[in-house]
């Protein structure tokens, strides 16, 4: 039961890296601002949640879990409204 | 173990990395951003050394209120910076050389420490059960070094005074400039809305929570003020004009009762910041209270600037 939980941590983990390394690359090879940041934000977003899913069985439940939990919802809420942000402003410089 | 250190090369390395970037970047704006990334990478490194309270005001301060005061300098600075003289060789060489040797002598400390290090830890760690705090950190803040941070608060406001000096006489108490975003009911609206109430709760925990975990007035504090500057530039509320008597008083209610407890310790437990007998927490938690408040609006001010506009009456 244990080794099955590692082996979930270290595949989900390492998915969110990938999603991660994926986003970086994004930022820096994609031609202008509004994808890129679609980039960084798919990494926000799916990256840190599959780190988040993947430390889930090693916490304390329930405090750690939610606090896990909360901060990926955290980063989620401020990532996504600043992408938001730099959008419109964005489209104010570049119509 | 190797894991860890593996993480720690990384980490340091990125630091240096980060650190050559805000040295050699040209505009000040790209410098800032550097600056912000580097107080969170810096945040990290304090949690791998186990003094999470520095890392907590590292992220909070360097990261940032900081951040944002600069960024606040950079902006208003950008009309400056085509124009400026740039330094000349010998001042940059002799900058260099003088942060190269503090470096030197950091590095020499580190390297070679003394044989019998002197440490005042156990005492400390002895008698902090006595003031009734379980933090070693806040005792060291409130019960051993309370002059300093007493001292630390009264700079605060300084400093406050010394931004609003920067304004013309003539707007003198007037409304601070900080740029609101403009756009009414945008996303920025609803990120203050959902984030308020969560801000304020963490704000006020981090204090509480200082006496006995990690956090404390100042921690708590700049949340408290991140959530003011949000709901501000959002346009939830409008910059108060800095001639209002109760936010005044706000600024300078933290100082004044933590004088207030340290004076009364003259009459009560003889001496200057001497705590009565059995009621230090009490009184510590009292002072760590009215300087949470104060700290988050003495910031919050701060970041909005220097006032720019007289209120219309």
């Amino acid at each position: 039961m244990t080794s099955a939980l590692s082996v979930f941590t270290v595949l989900a983990v390492s998915a969110g890296t990938f999603f991660f390394v994926a986003g970086t690359v994004g930022l820096l090879r994609f031609p202008d601002t509004l994808t890129r940041l679609h980039a960084l934000t798919k990494a926000d977003n799916v990256g840190l949640g599959l780190v988040v899913f993947g430390l889930l069985p090693l916490v304390q439940w329930p405090f750690g879990a939610l606090k896990l939990i909360s901060v990926w919802l955290l980063v989620q809420l401020s990532g996504s409204i600043i992408a938001q942000l730099i959008a419109v402003v964005v489209r104010q410089e570049e119509p | 173990m190797i894991t860890a250190f593996i993480f720690n090369v990384v980490l340091v390395a990125l630091l240096l990395v980060v650190a050559t970037w805000i040295i050699a970047s040209r505009a000040a704006f790209s410098a800032v951003v550097a600056f912000v990334a580097y107080g969170l990478l810096l945040a990290i490194v304090w949690v791998e050394l186990s003094a999470i309270d520095i890392a907590l005001t590292e992220a909070a301060i360097g990261g940032g209120v900081t951040g944002m005061l600069l960024l606040g300098a950079a902006s208003r600075l950008r009309d400056a910076e085509t124009t400026a003289v740039s330094t000349g060789v010998p001042l940059r060489l002799a900058a260099a050389a003088l942060c190269a040797l503090v470096a030197a002598g950091l590095a020499a400390i580190v390297l070679f420490p003394p044989s019998t290090v002197f440490t005042l830890a156990p005492d400390a760690m002895a008698h902090l059960a006595e003031s009734g705090l379980g933090n070693p950190v806040a005792g060291v803040l409130f019960v051993y070094r309370a002059f300093d941070t007493l001292l630390e608060k009264v700079v605060l406001v300084l400093a406050l005074v010394g931004v609003w000096s920067l304004a013309p006489d003539r707007f003198w108490g007037g409304i601070p400039g900080l740029r609101v975003y403009q756009q009414p009911n945008s996303v920025l609206t609803l990120l203050s809305q959902l984030l308020l109430p969560l801000g304020i709760v963490v704000g006020i925990y981090m204090f509480w929570t200082g006496a006995n975990n990690p956090g404390g007035a100042f921690q708590g504090g700049t949340i408290l003020a991140a959530m003011w500057i949000l709901v501000m530039i959002a346009g939830l509320q409008s910059v108060p004009s800095t001639d209002r008597r109760a936010l005044r008083l706000l600024v300078i209610v933290g100082p004044a009762i933590f004088l207030a407890i340290g004076l009364m310790g003259f009459a009560l437990a003889g001496g200057f910041l001497a705590y009565p007998a059995g009621y230090a927490k009490p009184l510590i938690i009292v002072a760590e209270a009215a300087l949470t408040l104060s700290i988050g609006v003495t910031l919050g001010l701060l970041a909005a600037g220097p006032p720019e506009r007289i209120q219309q009456r």
